[in-house]
């Protein structure tokens, strides 16, 4: 029994009288608990792709199932981080990473009882009071991916969340990341185009092909757990980086799109 | 072993703000004294002509006995609470019709043009109509001063929804909320800097609105106190009712701007 299926998903938009194919024909079948990350070029579709799982737009065909239930176009099953943080300005970081739990109708005092804890054992000790425009970038995906955490669904959605860090920020996120998901058993999907990472985190990794976006391969990262930076030197990591490299090389380097 | 003491300049952003605003306080205050002083003193001298111009000591003589004698209290707090209400219901309302526009793009698109048609009607031309149709009391000042703000309110707030950003729709979405979520957990506080920059305008058209009610026809209020002034020539009494009406425009300033803090809470006002 897979946690998440996709099946036969695609994305069709059109645009200016002319169809854009977004997404081809994509299958995926995600066990429980799993890290699985996706990759592929920029304007492959993977946003499209979490954009459908997450219900806020329908496939043109296919299905999206959780725990074999069908939730196409139904929003609100999955947790999802967007690629920007968007944490909302006037609200502070604590009342930022309630949000999820407010709509859901816990009270505020509840909901700030039940965060607090989690800021402070991930690393927003003294953020909270805080407004967003006043931390830097790793602490603001810090919130907002416990904004998404808080929000407890099985399965979390990651697009791209360490983009935009410096290098030393994002090795540190990323061992952040993992501490989480240990601690929570989610079965996390994770967007990067970045190889180093997708290896270091994941069990699986699903690489799609230039636009219009088609699954090419899926391949399963045997390092064994918990991962340290030293990881990142072992010869298997090497060789399945190698493998990644020539399976993106293949791509037509460059039509200037994103 | 001490060391020599070494003339050290730090840079002191705060402390050199703290001195220009000390120096710009003071400044203030003092060409306003100027400006009295000069008015007293060439008033006495008769460099200007004391009948036309009046002069500040006998402004507040008058003003004293105004008070003390004849109906400017009561005058003052008539216009006051005209101003207020009409500046609350229109600033209430506008924002209403402003943030109603979320609700449907196609509502608001088609109302969008008769909207800013209304706010190009010289609302105060209506002032006649408006005595009409709601007679010479208390209410007919509010209508004006509502008629005033409302418009101006709504177009504001207008602005505000045009600039939402539809990625925290979405985020909010994706955390499994329905409209009335994104409605107040992101509509409004988006919303409200712009609501807010009108505030500041609002209450001096209110003001302007409420006085003209009183000039077409009242029996009470600031307004209705000048006009009597002119017509019976007492010239000291038309400056007493302009100076009781900008001091009161600035106190009603005043308390905007406290409005606006407590309404933002850190954000910035727009445009
Ligand atoms: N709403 C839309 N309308 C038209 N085209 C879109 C829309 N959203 C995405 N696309 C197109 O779909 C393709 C995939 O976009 P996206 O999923 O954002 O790529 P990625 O996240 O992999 O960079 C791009 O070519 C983009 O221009
Ligand atoms: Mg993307």
């Amino acid at each position: 029994m897979y946690k998440l299926k996709v099946v036969d998903a695609s994305k069709i938009f059109r645009r200016d009288g002319q169809e854009v194919v977004a997404l081809q024909e994509t299958t995926m079948q995600i066990p429980a608990g799993r890290f699985v990350s996706i990759i592929g070029p920029s304007g492959c579709g993977k946003s499209t792709l979490f954009n459908m799982i997450a219900g806020l737009i329908k496939p043109t065909t296919g299905k999206i199932l959780l725990d074999g239930q069908n939730i196409v176009g139904k929003s609100g099953y999955v947790g999802y981080m967007l690629q920007k943080d968007l944490l909302l300005p006037w609200r502070t970081i604590l009342d930022n990473v309630i949000l999820g739990l407010e709509i859901r109708g816990v009270s505020k005092r509840e909901a700030r009882k039940r965060a607090q804890p989690l800021l402070e054992r991930y690393g927003l000790k003294g953020f909270e009071n805080n407004y967003p425009p006043e931390l830097s970038g790793g602490m603001r995906q810090r919130a907002a991916l416990l904004r998404t955490l808080l929000y407890d669904q099985d399965v979390i959605l990651l697009d791209e969340p360490f983009g935009a860090l410096d290098a030393q920020t994002r090795l540190q996120m990323q061992g952040w990341l993992l501490r989480i998901w240990e601690d929570f058993q989610k079965t996390i999907l994770f967007i990067t185009h970045d190889i180093d990472e997708a290896i270091y985190l994941s069990d699986d990794i699903y690489v799609l092909s230039h636009r219009p976006g088609k699954l090419k391969a899926k391949i399963h990262v045997e390092l064994e757990r918990p991962r340290r930076e030293e990881t990142l030197l072992s010869d298997n990591f090497i060789s399945l980086k190698q493998t990644l490299l020539d399976l993106l090389r293949e791509e037509p380097k460059d039509n200037g799109t994103t | 072993m001490a060391q020599p003491e070494k003339k050290r300049y730090i840079e002191d952003e705060k402390k050199r703000q703290q001195r220009m605003k000390r120096i710009v306080f003071g400044g203030q205050i003092g060409l306003g004294i100027l400006v009295i002083v000069l008015w007293e003193v060439l008033t006495r001298f008769e460099v200007m002509d004391p009948y036309y111009w009046s002069s500040p000591s006998t402004i507040y003589e008058t003003a004293k006995v105004a008070f003390l004698e004849g109906t400017l209290w009561d005058d003052l707090v008539y216009t006051s609470l005209a101003t207020l209400a009409g500046f609350a219901a229109g600033t209430l309302f506008g924002s209403l019709i402003g943030l109603s526009f979320w609700w449907s793009a196609y509502y608001s698109r088609i109302s969008e043009p008769y909207l800013i048609a209304f706010n190009a009607i010289p609302k105060l031309a209506l002032g006649p109509v408006i005595v009409i149709l709601f007679g010479i009391g208390f209410f007919s000042k509010v209508m004006l001063a509502f008629l005033m703000t409302v418009i101006v309110t709504a177009l504001a707030a207008h602005s505000g929804i045009k600039a939402i950003d539809k990625d925290l729709e979405k985020l909010l979405y994706s955390l499994g909320a329905k409209r009335r979520h994104v409605f107040t957990k992101v509509v409004v506080p988006t919303t409200m800097p712009w609501i807010v920059s009108s505030l500041r305008i609002n209450i001096a058209l209110a003001l302007a609105g409420t006085i003209v009610g009183e000039f077409i026809s009242s029996r009470q209020g600031i307004g209705r106190m000048i006009l009597y002034a002119g017509q019976i020539l007492d010239i000291d009494l038309v400056w007493v009712g302009v100076v009781v009406l900008s001091l009161l425009s600035m106190l009603m300033y005043a308390g905007t701007v406290s409005l606006e803090k407590l309404l933002l809470r850190g954000q910035e006002p727009k445009q």
